[in-house]
């Protein structure tokens, strides 16, 4: 090596040796640096990032309550509590969601409706919520899943109970339903009280009692490892569960009430005129809230949505009607009441009535005419001139003022929001709506229940009970326990309690006795239909409405638009006069035979209870 | 020359029990205590990194026994054959890694190993080993500091395994493997003009290298590195989650067996490259300042090992292994706490792993080697 004999070792050696020194203070100075990066973040930034541990590990769940039941007025069920495997997703824990899909369905088949659905929900969830795939697991599915869960992330399987309405379509709309929480529900719902829950109330008194029914979370803190999966619980407190309540309605009239309509379209509401309680409350057709529940996919929904019998409107209390001869005893008390008419005065009836200066030609509903008429054969017999004649004395604003203490033109206040008020006309209406004075004749029309005139079941049935019970106002209801938290929300200070109680005690008895003779005289108009074979006093009246369907602006086929131009057929009764039990309201929609329906229900309700009177009588 | 005879008479009658032995075994007993101590308190971590999988420790332990083994071994290796031999092992194993790119087997998207019968090998780990001694070996026949020319040779020398090896592609090695060669021209007294100028030339280098050469994967960790908030769920999320767990540790830790952290998984690889951020969470600053002193005793010793060297080969085949162990430790914890991009370099010694743990004791043998064996004379040559 020829380099070697030009080597210095020692220089060599020398210079080898600074350069290890400078190497060894490079390393301590590295070395240095990683000491002062540890102690930054182990002592200076300690307090930071030991919280993001915990962050990390720690979640705090809720715990949902249990939804309260509701019962009917002899302790049935109507809407209670099933236990339901559910299959659900945390989006934010999966990376390749369709992936995943594909995986769990590889394992358990999923439909197309139920990914539509899932998709439906995923659009509308909280951040990290876990977003239900599938219900009603059996146990062979959680199976399947639980022992692929290590490979299916942000996959989690959970009892919930969901709610169940054992009675289906026999209380869609006084019920209502619960439904799965969306972005318009987000809005009026405090997010800490649903943090575990993901259905709410959507109608109904499942709706109006919301508050009530749900109950407060509890919650519990848990471990949870990187995958989200909870290794173990810290701490807890339990939930409160949602109070039970107890409804007037009545599983067995309701039944009742349902079979009587049959097919037609129409509406029934029975209420106790003592309590206010209601005992019925019908729309038919109806629909399974059932369906509603763990989300309805949107091809069923749009098939009841559109469907021309609209089953999801509640007729009862929403549908709008012209009252027609139902509100006549309520014009007689308003006749007598302003002391325009004597109960003797009679007025000759041949068959129409003209307004002085007029040519048109107001026409009674027998085209004969019904001869030398009083107030009380006026009203048992249904005679229109009577009303036509006495109109103009009586004048809009008296009308209007009388009517509105029976409830007409405003909400009765039940206890559920799916209400309308109906229409009482005014002049101040009038001028407000189309500009215009108010014309005589439309007074005359107005006060046999015609014209711009409308009232819900609910207003007649509350209408009628106030004369059952000879002026005392009954608050409308549907839920047995006082709960003034939720009532005092409909029963504003615009609910009138003080109605008619002043009006004179012979003016009630009067027009009781004139309802009285609907049913039990021989001319009455209900009698041939029903009055025959009642074992008990009933008051009533009839009403045949001319109008056209509530569903309007919808295009029907021609057999069908005949249809729906027939008339409809109302009545209000209430029974026995005197001790009034029951008091109801029935509409049919294009179709007679309103009053068989309404007997069925009376007789339903008050032949077991006054067979058990008698028995103790005797 | 009466003085360094002093150090030697120290170092040969006041440290091993028995001098005779430890010269006739070519062991010293000083770095292999320092050795064991460290790899228990790695089994012992182990241990808690893996969840208390017992079989993994005894497999580890398993290693590490058949690496002590093999350091023995290798200390028995005079270091003057080594230096005879060496052109013939940088020969053969850059064949090895020409034959990586050419036959290798695929594994996680990096062609890295060459399929024997039986096992599976890894050609870089050796050169690992080779490459410190053919640079020693090489620039310890040239007058030094060395010329522009034998400058630009042993650069060629360092060249040709480091791009071999970030082709496979694996760029924590390659820089592992580079600077260890690096070392070796540095200790030789490359002059400050010609470090000066590298320095210079590394700006326009990085950005070739960024630009050019490095895969998009590379790229990414080191973006993620500089921001790892961009991608929290991703690729950030080891930065995020081991700095959680460092820093949660505090002063004193949570305990042993006690880190949420690594037991509930947060923490990813967590018996592998990023074992520190369990010792820092589960023992703290405490437990980390333990480490570094066992780390910094084992690296003093094979500083000692170096000045004490005889020959300047031995010199400088010790130097540049001690440094490269010092940057093994510097990479990894310098990556676990965030300091520096992730390139995959495990906690010499402690993290799991059989391959790593068997090259590293394996160069503890040539120190060993070069320590024990020695002309009396005095003289290399």
């Amino acid at each position: 090596m020829p380099q070697d004999t030009l080597k210095d070792h020692g220089a060599e050696k020398r210079l080898v040796n600074i350069r290890i020194w400078v190497a060894v203070a490079l390393m301590a100075l590295l070395g240095m640096g990683l000491i002062s990066r540890l102690f930054y973040l182990q002592v200076i930034r300690y307090k930071e990032l030991s919280t993001q541990s915990d962050d990390n590990r720690l979640l705090v769940q809720p715990i949902p309550p249990t939804r309260g039941l509701i019962y009917d007025t002899n302790g049935k069920l109507l809407a209670m509590n099933t236990p339901s495997h559910i299959l659900s997703i945390v989006r934010e824990q999966t990376r390749d969601l369709e992936g995943l899909l594909n995986s769990i369905n590889k394992l358990v088949p999923l439909s197309e409706g139920e990914r539509q659905r899932f998709h439906q929900r995923l659009g509308r969830r909280r951040p990290f919520e876990a977003v239900p795939l599938k219900f009603d697991l059996t146990d062979e599915e959680i199976a399947h899943i639980t022992v692929n869960l290590f490979r299916l992330p942000g996959v989690d399987i959970n009892a919930e109970l969901i709610r169940k309405y054992p009675e289906g379509e026999l209380f869609a709309h006084s019920v209502g339903y619960v439904g799965r929480i969306n972005d318009q529900d987000l809005k009026r719902l405090d997010p800490t009280i649903y943090s575990g829950t993901h259905t709410t109330g959507k109608i109904g008194v499942e709706r109006s009692y919301e508050s009530i029914l749900l109950g407060t979370p509890g919650y519990q803190e848990v471990e949870t490892n990187a995958r989200g999966r909870v290794l173990r619980v810290l701490k807890k407190s339990n939930p409160v569960p949602g109070q039970d309540i107890n409804l007037f309605l009545d599983i067995d009239l309701q039944e009742t009430a349902i079979k009587a309509i049959g097919d037609r379209r129409g509406a029934l509401v029975a209420m106790d005129p003592k309590t206010g309680g209601v005992l019925a409350m019908v729309s038919n057709p109806s629909f399974d809230p059932n369906l509603f529940v763990t989300g309805i996919d949107s091809k069923t929904f749009n098939a009841l949505n559109t469907d021309i019998e609209r089953p999801l409107y509640n007729r009862a209390s929403l549908g709008e009607y012209p009252p027609a001869s139902t509100v006549k005893p309520v014009m007689g008390l308003a006749l007598l009441a302003n002391d325009l008419v004597t109960p003797d005065e009679k007025i000759f009836d041949k068959g129409w009535f003209q307004l002085p200066g007029s040519d048109h030609r107001f026409r009674n509903w027998k085209r004969s005419g019904h001869g030398w008429v009083n107030l009380s054969k006026a009203i048992s017999v249904s005679n229109d001139t009577y009303f036509y004649i006495q109109a103009g004395k009586l004048g809009i604003d008296n009308l209007h003022d009388f009517a509105s203490q029976f409830g007409f033109g405003h909400r009765t206040g039940i206890d559920i929001r799916e209400e309308r008020p109906g229409l009482l006309p005014s002049r101040e209406w009038k001028q407000g709506i189309y500009g215009e004075t108010w014309y005589p004749g439309e007074t005359v029309i107005a006060i046999i229940g015609q014209g711009y005139m409308l009232a819900t079941p609910l207003q007649l049935v509350e209408s009628t009970a106030l004369i059952a019970n000879r002026g005392r106002y009954v608050q409308p209801r549907l839920v047995k326990e006082d709960i003034p938290a939720v009532q005092g929300e409909f029963w504003g200070d615009d609910i009138e309690t003080d109605r008619a109680e002043d009006t004179d005690a012979m003016n009630w008895e009067l027009i009781i006795s004139a309802m009285e003779d609907v049913v039990h005289h021989r001319e009455g108009t209900a009698h041939w239909s029903i009055g025959r074979g009642l074992k008990y006093r009933m008051a009533a009246k009839t009403g045949t409405a001319q109008v056209v369907s509530i569903a309007q602006g919808e295009e029907y086929d021609a057999e069908q638009l005949k249809e729906f131009e027939r008339d409809h057929s109302l009545f209000i009764a209430f029974a026995p006069i005197e001790d009034p039990q029951i008091a109801v309201a029935v509409i049919l929609e294009n179709s007679k035979g309103a009053s068989r329906v309404a007997r069925e229900v009376t007789d339903a309700y008050l032949l077991p209870r006054l067979a058990q009177t008698s028995e103790e009588d005797t | 020359m009466a003085n360094q005879d002093f150090v030697r008479q120290i170092d040969l009658h006041g440290f091993g029990r028995s001098p005779g032995l430890a010269m006739r075994w070519h062991i010293d007993f000083v770095l292999l205590g320092f050795l064991l101590l460290l790899c228990a308190a790695g089994l012992f971590l182990l241990y808690s990194a893996t969840g208390q999988d017992m079989s993994v420790v005894i497999r580890q332990a398993t290693y590490l026994s058949v690496s002590l083994v093999a350091m023995l071994l290798v200390a028995q290796i005079p270091p003057r054959m080594l230096m005879q031999l060496a052109m013939w092992f940088y020969a053969g194993g850059v064949l090895l890694l020409v034959a990586v790119l050419l036959v290798g087997v695929e594994s996680k998207g990096a062609q890295r190993w060459l399929q024997l019968p039986g096992f599976r090998f890894q050609p870089s780990e050796v050169i690992k080993l080779i490459m410190p001694i053919t640079m020693a070996a090489f620039l310890a026949r040239r007058r030094l500091p060395p010329s522009l020319k034998d400058v630009v040779l042993s650069l060629l020398l360092v060249a040709v395994p480091v791009v071999l090896i970030a082709k496979q592609p694996d760029l924590g090695t390659s820089i592992l493997i580079g600077s260890s060669g690096i070392f070796v021209l540095l200790l030789a007294g490359l002059r400050k003009r010609f470090i000066a100028t590298s320095v210079c030339l590394a700006v326009p280098a990085i950005y070739i290298l960024w630009h050019f050469f490095m895969y998009d994967y590379q790229k990414r960790r080191v973006l993620t590195f500089l921001n790892p908030e961009s991608d929290p769920w991703g690729s950030g999320w080891n930065i995020i989650q081991s700095t959680i767990a460092i820093g949660s540790g505090g002063l004193d830790g949570k305990g042993w067996l006690l880190g949420t952290q690594s037991h509930l998984d947060f923490l990813p690889e967590s018996h592998t490259d990023f074992i520190l951020a369990v010792l820092a969470e589960e023992f703290g600053l405490i437990g980390c300042l333990t480490l570094f002193v066992l780390y910094a005793l084992i690296l003093g010793r094979g500083i000692f090992i170096t000045l004490n060297a005889d020959t300047l080969f031995g010199r400088l085949l010790a130097g540049s292994i001690t440094l490269t162990f010092f940057v093994y430790i510097f990479v990894n914890v310098g990556m676990v706490s965030g300091l520096l991009p992730v390139v995959g370099v495990p906690l010499p010694m402690v993290s799991r792993g059989g391959t790593s743990l068997l090259t590293l004791l394996a160069g503890f043998g040539f120190l060993m080697s070069i320590h024990t064996h020695r002309s009396f004379l005095g003289v290399s040559h």
